[in-house]
């Protein structure tokens, strides 16, 4: 997976767990949870939208990695 | 029309689910009724079978209105058999008027006069016969229609649910449209032909008859939205701060092994059926309220009533500001696993507008999990006529002392704001330590 294809799953992924969140406007290393206002549900939603997409298996000692949008598209990427 | 929540005290009904003639049962869902916080599917309260509808969609009226006549099962009392125009011997959806009902019955309604406040659009239920004994007489009915006129209820489109949806969806007005149903009413082909052509209709599948949609039923926009469930929680919460004498209490609990055992249970599960923290204290939460059963239930009629069962109320705040708490219903006897699927499906649905009746009204504990948003601890206001809130900060490490040494651990601060006419502070220590003690041994939350 490209870090193209990484970015844009994750977009989709924010946009289809909270619709009104503005990925756009947060820097890459800006906490993604805090930014975007994500509770524990919507994030675990936001995990499995990832799982779904990109065939990953993302675990919970995974979840770390995916704090950022910079460092969720490096371990999607990465991968 | 029902009560759906202790802060509501007028509805609209957006949608029919049912017609005349259709077999109910208890807990059907048979209206969509937008309130002030949200649209809500309401239930009926008794099973029968469905003989009138009496307030049209669009129609808001004050709680206890009857907005539905609903025939009971033949009962076997030795009765005289029901008039061929199939005369409802009970109304439904006003729970209050249920049980008031047989001790003195009203003024037998003709059907003819019923015939025309239906045609009217007038409801019964709220007049004044001036005729013999209290009866209603045509001109009541009509005298009420025509008060009602200024008030704009005349101007109302007439619409099928279906052509409401279907309008919303492609921007149609429904005053534009020239209806070709029954009495001009609006069906969804004439929504569709007054979609301009080349103003191609967005290429959304229409919507099946149950899925969500509730941008497309909602009666408000959402700044009247906004405003009106701003409201609604104002009257509420300056209630409870007006009557309830809260007490507080809080305790801190390590929460290593409910994480731990948590985190080795997720490592075998898909993503989808993981747990999150507040699974598990929303379960603790539910069962300490059962063994300390002096938080659970009501404060009415200046006594305590405890509840028998535990229907856990989640705060749930909805995005673009506001909250409701909808309750998780036998929340201590509910396996784990579908606690937390319930907590997501109330979640999801709660934020999509599609709550049932009884989910906003039967709570008899709240529990607000604001830890979630990063605050160490949450001390809150209490639903009336509940008697208590319990709060959740956000799971942080700590350096805390174990066995005269110091280590970083998992803790979260739970409190309790208590209603003190329900109950003391010593209730309230129980409560927090029941719940410290079953996250100490997160297998028996299972």
């Amino acid at each position: 997976m490209t870090p193209d294809q990484a970015r844009h799953a994750i977009e989709e992924a924010v946009a289809r767990v909270a619709p009104d969140a503005d990925l756009a406007g947060l820097a890459p290393d800006a906490d993604l949870r805090d930014g975007l206002e994500l509770d524990s549900l919507d994030f675990l939603r936001f995990i499995e939208i990832l799982t779904e997409r990109t065939g990953r298996q993302i675990t919970e000692d995974d979840y770390p990695h995916l704090a950022t949008l910079a460092s969720a598209i490096k371990f999607l990427a990465g991968g | 029309m029902p009560a759906l929540g202790a802060d509501m005290d007028e509805g609209t009904v957006l949608e029919w689910l049912v017609k005349p003639g259709d077999e109910i049962r208890k807990g059907d869902v048979i209206a969509v009724i937008d309130t002030a916080k949200a649209a809500i599917d309401a239930e009926s309260f008794i099973t029968g079978t469905i003989e009138q509808l009496i307030i049209g969609v669009g129609e808001t009226v004050p709680v206890g209105t009857v907005l539905a006549m609903i025939s009971e099962p033949a009962a076997p009392k030795a009765a005289p058999p029901p008039p061929p125009a199939g005369e409802p011997q009970r109304q439904a959806a006003t729970p209050e008027h249920v049980p008031a009902a047989p001790g003195r019955p009203a003024p037998p309604i003709s059907p003819l006069i019923r015939k025309r406040a239906h045609e009217l659009g007038v409801n019964l239920a709220g007049l004044r016969g001036s005729g013999r004994g209290g009866a209603l007489t045509r001109a009541d009915v009509e005298r009420a229609a025509a008060r009602r006129e200024p008030a704009g209820a005349g101007a109302r489109s007439k619409a099928t649910p279906r052509a409401r949806r279907v309008a919303a969806e492609l921007g149609v007005s429904l005053a534009d449209v020239t209806g070709t149903g029954p009495g001009g009413s609006v069906r969804e082909a004439d929504v569709r032909r007054a979609v301009p052509a080349g103003e191609a209709a967005p290429a959304r599948e229409p919507v099946p008859a149950r899925e969500p949609a509730p941008e497309a039923l909602a009666a408000r926009s959402p700044a009247e939205r906004t405003r009106s469930m701003r409201q609604a929680i104002a009257r509420l919460m300056a209630r409870s701060k007006r009557e309830i004498p809260h007490y507080y209490v809080s305790s801190t609990v390590d929460m290593t092994s409910a994480l731990s055992w948590m985190h080795e249970r997720n490592r075998e599960l898909a993503v989808s059926e993981r747990l999150v923290p507040a699974a598990l204290l929303l379960k603790a939460a539910a069962l300490a309220a059962r063994r300390v059963p002096g938080v659970n239930g009501y404060w009415v009629d200046d006594q305590f009533r405890p509840a028998e069962a535990v229907h856990l109320g989640l705060a749930i705040s909805l995005r673009g500001g506001g909250l409701l708490t909808p309750a998780i219903h036998d929340a201590a006897e509910l396996p784990l696993a579908e606690l937390m699927s319930g907590m997501r499906d109330l979640v999801i649905r709660a934020r999509a507008g599609r709550l049932r009746g009884s989910e906003l009204t039967d709570a008899t504990i709240t529990m607000t999990n604001l830890g979630e948003q990063g605050v160490e601890s949450v001390f809150g206001v209490i639903y009336p006529p509940q008697v208590a809130l319990v709060g959740f900060g956000k799971i942080t490490e700590r350096p805390v002392a174990v066995g005269g040494l110091i280590g970083v651990r998992p803790v979260v601060v739970t409190t309790l704001a208590a209603d003190h006419r329900a109950s003391d502070g010593y209730t309230g220590a129980r409560y927090l330590t029941a719940l410290s003690d079953l996250l100490q041994k997160p297998g028996e939350l299972l």
